[in-house]
């Protein structure tokens, strides 16, 4: 099975507005299904555990990378991981059961929110440990270079993650070698509570993130990540660059996280929530979360499609309708499955 | 005199006060010291206090180096398994410059790791992973499960000329106790008997001990009087307080999260069982997590994990007691 994605991928074609209504509809299923994921600390406190993280904000560049992909593309991610799989064709309500630690969930709750995986769409995985997936895509594009069918893989990683070993050595060897990979770093200004130009060197010194692919004499773009049109353009490119033997290409796609860098961390017994963003919380600065809400990407891309005459307003509606229907199926699913057997933990230790 | 304060201010306090007293002590990590109104970066400024980026490596590395040339650094890096993307520097570097020097050189540096988040944290965030660190001669591992302790040995960490790696325990943070006011430290390699008893002897280490305490209670409730033992520091490791205690008992039983064979339990099963074979009446008899990566799932998770349940099923074999129904 490859993944869910309508296009062939075989060329950066023009997006016909089926294509454009494909987007949008992805980049509202994301936004609705995390939205849902939210609430859940709130509407059923104690079934979430441990530590989720939330894309809303980066559903455009995380829609406009997968539609760019062909069916036999894979991609490797980070623990911000739930968009990615629903653009992909994943169930929803496996992944919701696997949010919610249940039996029946993509990974028999044995993973949780921070460790999805769904091979068969091509879905390898992430990392919960900054940048130490950026090796493992890296070893991926090997892996298809070798089998010479065409297949590029991308690699997804926030800012934060271009401070570790683990990114710069990939990207030295990827480019040496000409590996058929895309890196995709969403610089959400933050790793966490530190903004990005207490901890970027280019960031400190006013030059976009994408400046590190210099240091691998591999292209090196930066692409606005709100607009999921301008994130596909710029991954066909890349894509086309990965395919052809031209070597990998670093995409610095500018996004914005609506929501904490996480829930609250704390030991049992504490109720979880998700706290204020950073930017008020950390730093004060209410008038930047506010703008970044009043740029949020979906309600502007749907503003967008509307006006332009690529969608009606009834066609949005209806897609909306469905994504709140699809998820509080997904939901009603998750909380109504069983909880794993407890021994199921010794299942999987080796393979 | 005593205050009641959480294990994680107690931690807080040691180090506030050791960078009082000595201005060569350095504090700095990821994500903390972002905002101008960190108490840490308002009372020592930014020379002493800074912020880094998410580079383990060059965050230890550098430790390691300010330490050579003259400071005391502390390195947060939160949860323990950040800091095995730096393992060589860890394990590999500054442990064995004192050595290789001749004694030239000595690196005083704290690295403090929190570990065994088993609330949730699932495959990578949770493990209990100190075992893995007790055997690098020139390091040394403390492991406090009380806020007392947490205070006492992170003065001492500080103090200390070596490289020290503090584990605190993320369910513990939260966790009030008292703690005597003013200087505190606590020596390292020196055990304390957390209750005394005379028919069995109860090794916990770290967050274990919580876990050995309860169930000491439960057992005396059964007129089991079990004797509790918390080593405090990994490494050096105090076996004489527990060959003494096992002496009088005759029977242990070890606590310990980590998976069997890389937890502190079968380090102490093996020195007991070549120091003090002749004083037992009954196998060592060791309750560690099982041999699996920790589980997201709640019911998956508390399968894997010692807890009282396991620790007293333990307590009766050894004693040759018939099961308490529970
Ligand atoms: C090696 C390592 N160090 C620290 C952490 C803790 N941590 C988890 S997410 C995160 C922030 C990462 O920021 P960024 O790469 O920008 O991604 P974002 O979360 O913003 O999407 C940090 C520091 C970790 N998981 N792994
Ligand atoms: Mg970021």
């Amino acid at each position: 099975m490859a993944n869910a994605n309508p296009t062939d991928g075989s060329a950066p074609a023009a997006l016909d507005a089926k294509r454009l209504a494909w987007m949008y509809t992805q980049m509202y299923r994301i936004r609705e299904f995390e939205e849902r994921v939210k609430s859940t600390f709130t509407e059923h406190p104690g079934i979430l555990r441990g530590h989720t993280h939330l894309a809303d904000g980066a559903e455009a560049s995380i829609v406009g990378s997968i539609a760019a992909l062909a069916p036999d593309d894979q991609i490797v991610t980070t623990y911000r991981c739930h968009g990615y799989p629903i653009a992909l064709g994943t169930d929803m309500k496996l992944m919701m059961a696997e949010i919610y630690g249940k039996a029946t969930g993509l990974c028999g709750g044995l993973g949780g929110s921070m460790h999805l995986y769904d091979v068969a769409r091509g879905f390898l995985g992430g990392s919960g440990i900054v940048a130490q997936a950026i090796p493992h895509a890296t070893g991926a594009a090997w892996a298809a270079q070798i089998r010479r069918q065409g297949q590029a893989i991308v690699c997804f990683f926030g800012d934060g993650a271009s401070k570790q070993g683990a990114f710069h050595e990939s990207l030295n060897v990827a480019s040496v070698w000409k590996l058929p990979i895309v890196y995709v770093m969403e610089n959400n200004h933050y790793q966490a509570s530190t903004r990005t130009d207490q901890e970027d060197a280019n960031a400190a010194h006013g030059e976009p993130l994408s400046t590190k692919a210099k240091a691998y004499s591999m292209e090196g773009v930066t692409v606005d990540g709100a607009d999921p049109v301008a994130v596909h353009a710029t991954l066909a490119d890349a894509l086309a660059r990965a395919r052809s033997g031209t070597g990998p290409t670093l995409v610095e796609s500018l996004v914005y996280r609506l929501s904490a860098h996480g829930n609250l961390i704390a030991p049992p017994g504490v109720p979880l929530n998700y706290p204020e963003h950073e930017a008020i919380a950390i730093f004060g600065n209410r008038e930047e979360y506010e703008a970044a809400l009043r740029g949020d990407p979906v309600p502007r891309f749907r503003h967008r499609l509307v006006t332009e005459g690529a969608l009606s307003a009834e066609d949005a509606d209806a897609i909306e309708q469905a994504a709140r229907e699809e998820v509080d199926e997904a939901q009603r699913f998750a909380l109504d499955s069983p909880w794993p057997a407890p021994d199921s933990g010794l299942d999987y230790v080796y393979a | 005199m005593s205050h009641v304060i959480p294990y994680i201010a107690a931690i807080q306090e040691a180090i506030r006060e050791e960078m009082e007293r000595d201005e060569r002590v350095l504090y700095f990590g990821q994500n903390m010291a972002t905002s101008p109104e960190d108490p840490f970066l308002k009372q020592f400024g930014p020379d002493r206090v800074r912020v880094t980026p998410i580079s383990e490596t060059a965050e230890i590395g550098m430790a390691t180096g300010a330490a050579v040339a003259g400071y005391r650094p502390v390195v947060e890096l939160y949860m323990a398994e950040f800091l095995l993307v730096a393992t060589d520097q860890v394990v590999n570097e500054g442990t064995r410059f004192h050595f290789m020097s001749k004694g030239q050189v000595s690196v005083p540096m704290v690295m403090v790791a929190g570990y065994g988040f088993t609330a949730g944290w699932a495959g990578q965030h949770t493990g209990s992973i100190y075992g893995m660190f007790m055997g690098v001669p020139g390091l040394k591992v403390a492991l406090p499960s009380t806020p007392a302790d947490a205070k006492g040995l992170m003065t001492t960490a500080i103090r200390d000329d070596n490289p020290v790696l503090f584990f605190q325990n993320y369910l513990l943070l939260l966790d009030e106790g008292e703690v005597p006011d003013g200087e505190h430290s606590v020596p390292f390699g020196v055990a304390d008997v957390k209750r005394a008893g005379s028919d069995l002897t109860l090794v916990g280490t770290g967050y274990a001990v919580r876990t050995a305490l309860k169930a000491a209670e439960t057992l005396a409730r059964r007129g089991v009087s079990v004797e509790v033992i918390d080593p405090r520091t990994i490494a050096p490791l105090d076996v004489d307080t527990i060959l003494s205690s096992v002496a009088r008992t005759r029977h242990l039983v070890l606590v310990d999260q980590a998976t069997r064979h890389s937890s502190v339990a079968a380090v102490i099963a093996a020195e007991v069982a070549e120091l003090g074979f002749s004083s037992l009446e009954a196998p060592i008899s060791m309750v560690t997590a099982l041999d699996s990566s920790i589980a997201y799932s709640k019911p998956v998770e508390e399968f894997v994990l010692p807890d009282e349940h396991k620790v007293i099923r333990a307590v009766e074999a050894s004693l040759g007691l018939a099961p308490a129904s529970t």
